[in-house]
């Protein structure tokens, strides 16, 4: 498959991968290494000195997979551009998924504070890629800010339902000028597929593995929904009509007198 | 004295450092972040940063997200 450039970095896989709600760090490997990513996820949160953890750092291997920090639980701009910093601190590469959801039934993304975070982000120095809705407006502004991707939504984290804000990322991507990476809500392999063959430049899954029976196998699954639609996108899908045409000549039947 | 450590009270000796503090709750610094009064403090200050009474620590790791 064509390599995917991310603010000037290649990158030998086009899905991207969250590593939430997994069962056990062995399954969260199982699902990385079947889908073939070559960018993780991960959250920060406060360490818990009652319940110590095995750092699952330890198990994601940073000459194999860029470790992309999110900024989720940020409410507000200063949350987000904090959680930022810390991730930097922490001595990851200054990339940063840029999340700000106030909302906590639906978890969608609050645009104005979004833009505010990306534009001191971006200042400072950092590789945002913003999670938003498919808002093909905000999505021009934030590229105009400098962002290096956007992530619009198929439809709500962790919901499964697939691309449901179909015709607006349509827009998106026929209009945006930075690779368009669809975040969240995809589901199934199908989920995927659907968005590569739109034009998307990369997806991110986490849910659909993570809950998963087999998250190795699932991992599989998607990669290959994923490399179906961004080849048969390359490869020139055919238009939608309604009205039906052959395959075939429609002469030379068998009832035809000549 | 007493300082906030992630949101909730903790007891300390005076003078202590955020150094001490992570050992003694057997922290490894490698794999956390420290804000002191929201400042991150980089790795090689945890030493020499002295913890004062109603100071604010946040320590952060990384977690599973998406």
């Amino acid at each position: 498959m064509d390599e995917l450039i991310i603010a000037g970095r290649s990158f030998k896989s086009r899905l991207m991968v969250g590593t939430g709600k997994f069962a056990s760090n062995e399954a969260m490997v199982a699902a990385m290494e079947g889908s073939g990513s070559k960018i993780v996820t991960v959250a920060l949160r406060r360490v818990d000195v009652d319940n110590p953890q095995d750092s699952m750092l330890k198990h994601i291997d940073p000459e194999r997979y860029l470790l992309l920090p999110n900024t989720s639980g940020a409410r507000d701009a200063e949350e987000a551009i904090r959680l930022a910093r810390i991730a930097r601190a922490a001595g990851c590469k200054p990339w940063v998924k840029l999340e700000v959801t106030p909302d906590p039934y639906y978890l969608l993304p609050d645009p104005i504070e979004t833009l505010k975070a990306a534009e001191v982000l971006v200042k400072e120095g950092f590789i945002v890629l913003p999670y938003i809705n498919a808002d093909p407006v905000l999505a021009k502004h934030l590229q105009e800010a400098g962002t290096a991707t956007v992530m619009p939504l198929g439809a709500p984290i962790g919901t499964n339902k697939g691309l449901r804000t179909r015709d607006n990322i349509a827009i998106i991507i026929e209009q945006a000028t930075v690779p368009v990476v669809v975040d969240a809500g995809l589901g199934a392999p199908s989920h995927v597929a659907e968005a590569m063959e739109m034009g998307a430049d990369a997806v991110l899954v986490n849910t659909a593995l993570a809950v998963a029976r087999d998250p190795g196998a699932m991992g599989v699954a998607f990669k290959k929904g994923v490399e179906a639609g961004r080849e048969a996108y390359l490869a020139g899908l055919g238009k939608q009509q309604d009205k039906a045409e052959a395959s075939s000549p429609l002469t030379g039947f068998l009832r035809d007198k000549n | 004295m007493e300082i906030t450590f992630n949101g909730r009270p903790h007891e300390l000796t005076a003078g202590t450092s955020i150094q001490e503090l992570l050992d003694q709750l057997r922290l490894d610094c490698l794999q956390v972040v420290v804000e002191h009064n929201h400042n991150i403090i980089p790795r090689q200050r945890l030493a020499e940063t002295a913890l004062n009474d109603g100071d604010t620590l946040e320590v952060v790791h990384f977690v599973g997200g998406g």
